[in-house]
């Protein structure tokens, strides 16, 4: 028996909401949608909110938010290290920044073991990172962390749109709450995915316009929440009733 | 303290166990202590016995048994077996100590001696294990 599966609900049961920012394919701006969403909920309403970084082969929301020489403290388990206004986990403590070679088997292992040994305490919102598409992570979010809501994310590219579909139809058919669909990087050029997705009887959250200043203020989370990407990400999560946040807009 | 963590989980295990199994109690948890995971015996054992404490009714007198396991890799490139023993020299405080945490973490620092490929299997010995859980109706 392996008993790092019976304590995870206990790991998990002062957290009110689990939002996984997930999608078909790499390169869509999850990590970014993840790292900035976890910010903007941190600034709102006193809100304490979690960010774990599942993406063992390419974590990037260390970068993205600037954070280095943190490290968890050892008590009863790990308590994740807070700042600005986050608790934080990811790998990146432990294969600091060697490349993390895992299988399928040892990816599964090591959420486990992460999920099992974490203490995150009370928290509004835990922000989970995924890595791209519907393997090991995903399949064990859903397995271990019960109470997840899914916001998915795509861009306007048939690729993009193809595989996010395939991850809609999974989720759906598991019956699982998915929050809504975000388009990113949307361009002048860009078809309408509007149309698309209105068969899927998934909630159309909005779309955020490709940012070109937005690669300058990586690793800057001051000037990463004054970008039009951030700004837009921030309208989203206020007007979409799907999110069901308890603030008014000026908040 | 991350013993306590894991401690915790060997509980919560054996007290679900009796739930589905209608156990009134608890009289043995046989666990295994895999190398890799480098947990201390003596601290994890203690944060055991802290633990049970509050589960009088059914795990009072639970006997505990823990049976440590050497931790053995195999290369999934060269078929290469080889022991943790082996491979500790290869590891500084800080790194062994990020195994101790997450046990998979070993394949950002171990390589196979034969062919130094990352691409190994654990394929004894990897953490905590319940082995079996006895008890009485």
């Amino acid at each position: 028996m392996d008993p790092r599966l019976e304590i995870i609900d206990e790991r998990l049961k002062e957290i009110k909401r689990v939002i996984a920012v997930t999608g078909g394919k790499g390169g869509i701006g999850k990590s970014l949608v993840a790292s900035t969403l976890a910010l903007i909920l941190s600034k709102l309403n006193n809100y304490r909110v979690g960010l774990l970084d599942l993406d063992f082969s390419g974590p990037s929301t260390d970068l993205i938010l600037g954070i280095e020489g943190i490290y968890p403290k050892e008590e009863k388990g790990i308590i994740p290290p807070e700042i600005y206004g986050i608790r934080f986990m990811s790998v990146i403590y432990y294969a600091q920044d060697n490349p993390t070679p895992l299988r399928g088997i040892d990816v599964s292992n090591a959420i486990i073991e992460l999920l099992a040994i974490t203490r995150w305490g009370r928290l509004d919102f835990l922000i989970v990172d995924m890595p791209p598409g519907i393997g090991d992570a995903t399949l064990d979010t859903i397995r271990l962390m019960k109470k997840t809501e899914f916001l998915t994310l795509t861009t306007p590219l048939k690729v993009a749109m193809g595989t996010v579909k395939k991850m809609l139809a999974m989720l759906k058919e598991l019956n699982l709450p998915i929050i809504g669909i975000i388009e990113n990087m949307r361009t002048a050029k860009s078809p309408s995915i509007e149309g698309q997705i209105s068969g899927l009887d998934v909630p159309y959250l909005g779309t955020i316009d490709f940012d070109e200043n937005l690669e300058s203020s990586i690793g800057d989370r001051s000037k990463l929440l004054e970008t039009a990407f951030a700004q837009r990400l921030r309208e989203i999560l206020l007007r979409a009733p799907q999110f069901k946040l308890e603030v008014n807009s000026g908040a | 303290m991350h013993e306590w963590a894991l401690a915790e989980a060997v509980v919560s295990t054996a007290l679900k166990a009796a739930e589905k199994e209608r156990l009134q109690e608890i009289t043995k948890i046989k666990i295994v202590m895999g190398e890799l995971q480098q947990i201390d015996a003596e601290i994890f054992a203690s944060a055991l016995k802290e633990v049970i404490l509050p589960q009088k009714e059914t795990l009072k007198n639970a006997k505990i048994e823990i049976k440590a396991e050497k931790a053995v890799f195999k290369c999934r490139v060269c078929q290469h077996i080889w022991t943790f023993a082996e491979a500790t020299n290869q590891l500084n405080e800080e790194e062994s100590e990020s195994i101790h945490f997450i046990p998979e973490i070993s394949h950002c620092y171990l390589r196979c001696p034969q062919c130094k490929s990352s691409d190994f299997e654990v394929i004894k010995g990897r953490g905590i294990w319940v082995d079996s859980i006895e008890g009485e109706q």
